[in-house]
C-alpha cells in the first residue's frame, strides 16, 4: 500500500488552556466544606434570603439526601462525586458591579483574558459574568432595559421581581425532578433572572459567562427566563473553569417559559475544564405558538448529563434542540433531549451530532413522548455519531412513546467514522493531515453549525480547529 | 409474589439423569431467589409489569380436548420433512424421525433426547441463556422444560424441507415450557417452525418458552416462531442465536396471540462472516401488549447483523421495542442494521421504541431506525377509490406494511402461511368496529361520499393478497 494512503491515527489534544489559569481565593464569604443544614443558613443568611426560600432550599435539601444516585442507567463515575468534599458557596460581595471599572481586579482581569467586556461592546445586549457562586458583573444596555426587560440575577430576580418570579420558579423543573435538581434547589446562587415584555424583540442576544475559579467548589446557578406573548429573546452562556486536579461540581437548573406567540433561543457553549462533573437540568414550556429552541454545544468536562427538554403545552407550540458534542480522552459527554408533547399539532426536531475522539465516549439520550389523545403531532430525531480513533465509543439510547390520532415519529441514528479516501484526497492537494481532519470534522457539523449564530459557529470551528491541531504533532 | 403453581417442582414420570435432576433443582432456586421484574429497571421500561399473571397455572395439566382432534389441528399448510406435537408439554406424536435419522439428524422431543443423546443436550441446553431481562423466566423454564425438539444436524447435511412442531395449550390453567433447540454442525442447513397455539382461541395460561439456534460454522438455519396463543395467555419467549464463522442465521417472531408477550431475541456473532437476520412481526388488538427487547452482539471483526420489527396496533394494545446493537472494542468492518417501524390504527394504540446502540469501535457502519405512524391517507383514499370499504382498505395496507418483512423469507411457502395467519387475524378483529371507527372518522367526509361505502364486508383481504405483488 502507498505510503500516503495509510491513514495514521492521530493522538488528539482538547485544547483547555484559554480557561486554565486561576487567581489566588480571597472570598468575603465561604459556606465551608460539607452540605447540611447550617450550609443552607450560612447561604440564607449571606443572600438575604427571604424566609420562603430558606424553606425552599431546606426542602430541597431533604429531597436531594433521599434520592439515590441514578446509576442504574448513568455513568457509574457519579460515585466518584463526593459531596462531603465540595465547598456549596464562595463569594467576593452579593452585589455585581454595573461597570467593569468596579469589579475587583483579579475577577475583571479573569474575564478580560477571556475577552467578555470585548464581546459586550461588540455585539451583546446584556453580559452577566458569574464568579463562583455570584455574579461579579451584570449589566444591560440602556435601550434594552427601556423596552422593559429585566435582565439580572436570581437573586435580584426573587427580591424585586417576586409578582413574575414566583409565579415560575420550580415550576417547569420541580425540586423532585432529579437528585441533582434537588441538589441546586438546596444551594442555588446567582444565574440569571429574564422577562422579556409582551411583543418586545430583542434584536442582540444576551449573554451570561460562567467562571469557576476556586478548587474542590460546586457551583449552582439557577436560570429563569420568561419571554411574554409575541416577544423574542436570544439568550447565550459560556463556561469555563481552570484545570484542577480535584473534581469541580457544576450543576445548574434553567427554566424556559415561552408565552403565546414567543420566541426563545438558549445557547449553550460548555467548554469547561476536564476535571468538572456538568450535570445540568435544563427545561422549557412552550405555550401555544411559541417555539423554545435549544442550541447545544458541549466540548469540556469529565462527564457530562444534560437533555434539554421542550414541554410542548400549547396547541402548535414547537420545540427543538440541535446539539454537538465532542467527547475526547477521558471524558464522557452523555447529551440529548426530552420532548413532551402535551397539545395537539404541536411539532419537535431534536438534531444531534457527536464526535468521539480518542477514548472518549459520546452518548445520545432521548425522549420523545406523545401521549393518548393527542392529534398531529410529530417530531423527527437524527443522530449522527462520528469515530475518530479505534478505542472511541459512542452510545444512543432513545425511547419514543407514540399514541394518538395522525401523530408521526421518525428517529434516525447512524455511527461513521472519517473517510480514509476523504482524507486522501485533501492530502493529495497538499493539505496536511490535520488540516484533513479539521475540515472533515467541520464538514460533519457544518449543516449544524451553520444555524448557530455567526459568533458562536466561528467560536466553535476554531475550538475544533484547535483540537484537531495536536493531530500533526 | 402470590403463591404460584410453577413455584414447586412436578414430575413429568420420566427416569431423567441425575446432572437433568441437579440442573433442574437449581434452575428452580434461581428461579425462587430472583425478584419480580420492576418498572423502574431499564430493561422493564415501558412494560406493565401487573400484566405477568404467573397465577396458579400448572405443568402437566390433563387437556380437555381428544388427541384425534388436537392431531387433526397440527397440521401446517407447507410439506415439511418432520412433526412433533406437543399438548400441555405432553408428546402427542411425532413423526419423520427416522428418515432423518438415516442422515444422521436428530429430531427427538426433550424427554426421549435425554435418554439417547443426553450429551448433546448436557452441552446445549441453555448453555447461552438470554440476559435482557427476563432471566427470572428463564431459570422457570430450565426448572420445567420437558416438551419441545432437540434437532441436530450433523456436518454437510442440508434438509431442504422444513420441520415442525406444534405446541398447544389446552386446558385454562396449563403452563407450558416449550423448548426448540436447534444444533447445526458445519455447513448444514435447516428450517424450523414452532407453531404455538391454544385449543380455546381466547383462553388463559402461562407460556414461558426458550428456543436456541447454534449455527455452526458455513451453516444456514432459518426459524420461524408463529405465536398464535390464546387471548389471555402470559408469554414468554426467550432466543438466543448464536452464529459462528461465516454461518447464518434468520429467525421470525409472528406475535399474533396472548394478552402480555415478552420476548427477547439475542443474536450473538463470534465468527467471522457470520450473520444474523432478526425479523419481528406483531399484530395487536384489545388490550394485547408485546414486549420485545432485542441484542445484536458483534464480538468480532466482519460480521452482520440486520433487524426488522414491524408492529401494527389496534384498539388499546401496545408494543415496547428496546433493541441494542452492541460492537465490541475489537470488531472492525461490523455492519450492522436495526429497524423498528410502528403502524398505530386506533389512536388508543400506543408504540415505545428504545433503539440504542453501543459502539466501541470506529470502523463500523451501524445505523438505526424507529418510526412510528398511520396508515397513509392517500394511500387509503386511492383503494376506496376503487370500490374497497376503509377497513378492508386499512387492512390491506397493513398487509402490505408487512410485507417487507415476510417477502425475507426464502420459503415462500412459510411466508405464505405466516400471511394466512395474519389474516386470520384480522378477520377476528373485523368483528368489532373499532378499528374501522377511528379510519372512517379519520378520513375526511369531503373526499368520499358515505353512500359509497357498502354496508357489510364483501371483500375477504386473503382474496385480494395477489394484489401486492
Amino acid at each position: 500500500m502507498n505510503e500516503t494512503t495509510t491513514l495514521e491515527k492521530p493522538d488528539f489534544k482538547i485544547d483547555q488552556d484559554e480557561g486554565n489559569f486561576s487567581y489566588p481565593e480571597d472570598y468575603a464569604f465561604n459556606a465551608g466544606t460539607g452540605l447540611t443544614e447550617k450550609t443552607i443558613d450560612y447561604i440564607c443568611d449571606a443572600k438575604e434570603d427571604p424566609d420562603w426560600v430558606r424553606e425552599f432550599r431546606k426542602r430541597a435539601l431533604k429531597v436531594f439526601q433521599e434520592k439515590p444516585l441514578p446509576t442504574h442507567w448513568a455513568s457509574k463515575d457519579l460515585e466518584n462525586i463526593h459531596f462531603d468534599d465540595f465547598r456549596y458557596y464562595l463569594s467576593k460581595g452579593a452585589k455585581p458591579k454595573r461597570t467593569w471599572e468596579e469589579v475587583p481586579d483579579d475577577v475583571k482581569r479573569t474575564f478580560e483574558r477571556l475577552g467578555i467586556p470585548e464581546k459586550e461592546r461588540a455585539f451583546l445586549a446584556g453580559v452577566e459574568a458569574q464568579f463562583d457562586s455570584e455574579a461579579a458583573y451584570s449589566n444591560i444596555k440602556k435601550a434594552v432595559a427601556e423596552q422593559g426587560v429585566i435582565f439580572v440575577g436570581s437573586r435580584e430576580g426573587l427580591k424585586d421581581h417576586p409578582e413574575i418570579f414566583k409565579k415560575w420558579f420550580g415550576k417547569v423543573i420541580p425540586t423532585s425532578d432529579n437528585k441533582f435538581s434537588a441538589l441546586n434547589s438546596a444551594v442555588f446562587s446567582g444565574g440569571s433572572f429574564i422577562y422579556v415584555p409582551k411583543g418586545v424583540k430583542v434584536k442582540h442576544p444576551l449573554q451570561a459567562y460562567f467562571r469557576i475559579n476556586a478548587e474542590n467548589f460546586g457551583q449552582f446557578e439557577r436560570t429563569l427566563i420568561i419571554v411574554d406573548e409575541g416577544a423574542e429573546l436570544t439568550y447565550m452562556e459560556g463556561c469555563t473553569a481552570p484545570k484542577f486536579d480535584s473534581v469541580t461540581l457544576h450543576s445548574a437548573v434553567v427554566e424556559l417559559v415561552a408565552m403565546k406567540g414567543a420566541k426563545l433561543q438558549y445557547i449553550t457553549v460548555q467548554n469547561w475544564s476536564p476535571n468538572v462533573f456538568n450535570l445540568v437540568t435544563k427545561r422549557g414550556l412552550a405555550h401555544e405558538e411559541s417555539e423554545i429552541k435549544w442550541i447545544d454545544c458541549n466540548i469540556g468536562s469529565r462527564l457530562t448529563m444534560k437533555y434539554p427538554g421542550v414541554i410542548l403545552k400549547g396547541r402548535k407550540a414547537r420545540g427543538e434542540v440541535l446539539s454537538i458534542a465532542l467527547a475526547n480522552n477521558g471524558q464522557h459527554q452523555d447529551t440529548g433531549a426530552k420532548m413532551i408533547h402535551a397539545a395537539d399539532e404541536t411539532t419537535s426536531n431534536i438534531i444531534s451530532k457527536s464526535i468521539s475522539i480518542g477514548s472518549g465516549r459520546a452518548t445520545y439520550r432521548g425522549l420523545v413522548h406523545i401521549p393518548r389523545h393527542l392529534k398531529g403531532c410529530k417530531n423527527n430525531t437524527e443522530c449522527d455519531a462520528l469515530l475518530i480513533n479505534t478505542e472511541s465509543r459512542t452510545d444512543t439510547y432513545p425511547a419514543i412513546v407514540t399514541r394518538g390520532e395522525g401523530n408521526s415519529v421518525q428517529h434516525e441514528a447512524s455511527v461513521s467514522k472519517v473517510s480514509a479516501e476523504q482524507i486522501f484526497y485533501m492530502q493529495q492537494r497538499g493539505l496536511t493531515e490535520g488540516q484533513a481532519m479539521s475540515l472533515s470534522v467541520n464538514g460533519f457539523v457544518n449543516d449544524l453549525v451553520r444555524q448557530f449564530p455567526m459568533e458562536y459557529s466561528v467560536e466553535l470551528k476554531r475550538l475544533i480547529d484547535l483540537e484537531m491541531e495536536g493531530s500533526v504533532g | 409474589m402470590a403463591k404460584s403453581g410453577v413455584n414447586g417442582a412436578d414430575g413429568h414420570g420420566v427416569t431423567e439423569p441425575g446432572w437433568w435432576i441437579g440442573r433442574k433443582a437449581a434452575a428452580l432456586k434461581k428461579f425462587q431467589a430472583l425478584p419480580m421484574p420492576k418498572r423502574n429497571e431499564e430493561d422493564w421500561r415501558f412494560a406493565t409489569i401487573g400484566a405477568i399473571e404467573l397465577g396458579n397455572f400448572q405443568p402437566g395439566q390433563k387437556g380437555s380436548t381428544s388427541v384425534e382432534a388436537l392431531r387433526k389441528r397440527s397440521t401446517a399448510s407447507f410439506p415439511h420433512a418432520a412433526k412433533a406435537v406437543f399438548a400441555n408439554d405432553r408428546l402427542l406424536h411425532l413423526e419423520g424421525a427416522e428418515e432423518l435419522a438415516r442422515q444422521g439428524v436428530v429430531f427427538e422431543s426433550l424427554s426421549v433426547a435425554l435418554e439417547k443423546h443426553p450429551a448433546l443436550l448436557e452441552k446445549y441446553f441453555m448453555a447461552h441463556p438470554v440476559d435482557l431481562g427476563a432471566q427470572k423466566f428463564a431459570a422457570l423454564h430450565a426448572a420445567h422444560a420437558s416438551a419441545g425438539v432437540l434437532i441436530h444436524v450433523p456436518k454437510n447435511v442440508e434438509i431442504e424441507l422444513p420441520l415442525v412442531a406444534f405446541h398447544w395449550i389446552d386446558s385454562a390453567e396449563s403452563a407450558v415450557f416449550p423448548h426448540t433447540l436447534i444444533v447445526a454442525g458445519e455447513n448444514s442447513k435447516v428450517t424450523v417452525v414452532d407453531f404455538l397455539g391454544s385449543t380455546d382461541a381466547r383462553g388463559a395460561g402461562l407460556a414461558c418458552g426458550v428456543n436456541d439456534l447454534l449455527v455452526g460454522v458455513g451453516a444456514k438455519v432459518n426459524y420461524v416462531g408463529l405465536q398464535q396463543w390464546g387471548s389471555a395467555v402470559t408469554s414468554f419467549q426467550l432466543n438466543s442465536t448464536r452464529v459462528e464463522k461465516d454461518g447464518e442465521a434468520r429467525s421470525l417472531f409472528v406475535n399474533l396471540g396472548a394478552a402480555y408477550a415478552r420476548q427477547e431475541s439475542r443474536s450473538t456473532l463470534v465468527g467471522g462472516g457470520a450473520r444474523s437476520e432478526m425479523l419481528g412481526l406483531s399484530v395487536g388488538n384489545n388490550r394485547q401488549e408485546f414486549d420485545q427487547r432485542t441484542l445484536q452482539c458483534h464480538d468480532v471483526p466482519n460480521t452482520w447483523s440486520d433487524l426488522l420489527y414491524k408492529n401494527a396496533l389496534d384498539d388499546r394494545s401496545k408494543s415496547i421495542f428496546k433493541g441494542l446493537i452492541r460492537v465490541a472494542p475489537g470488531a472492525a468492518k461490523t455492519d450492522a442494521y436495526q429497524n423498528n417501524r410502528n403502524l398505530l390504527l386506533n389512536p388508543e394504540a400506543e408504540a415505545d421504541s428504545m433503539p440504542g446502540l453501543e459502539i466501541l469501535n470506529d470502523d463500523v457502519r451501524c445505523t438505526h431506525g424507529a418510526t412510528t405512524g398511520q396508515i397513509d391517507q392517500d394511500q387509503l383514499f386511492y383503494l376506496m377509490a376503487r370500490g374497497i370499504d376503509p377497513r378492508t382498505g386499512a387492512q390491506l395496507l397493513a398487509h402490505g406494511f408487512f410485507e417487507e418483512v415476510i417477502a425475507r423469507l426464502p420459503d415462500h411457502k412459510i411466508g405464505e402461511a405466516v400471511r394466512v395467519a395474519v389474516a386470520d387475524k384480522f378477520a377476528s378483529m373485523r368483528t368489532r368496529g373499532s378499528q374501522v371507527d377511528s379510519i372512517e372518522k379519520s378520513v375526511s367526509p369531503a373526499r368520499f361520499h358515505p353512500s359509497a361505502l357498502p354496508e357489510e364486508e364483501t371483500l375477504d383481504v386473503r382474496a385480494l393478497q395477489g394484489l401486492g405483488k
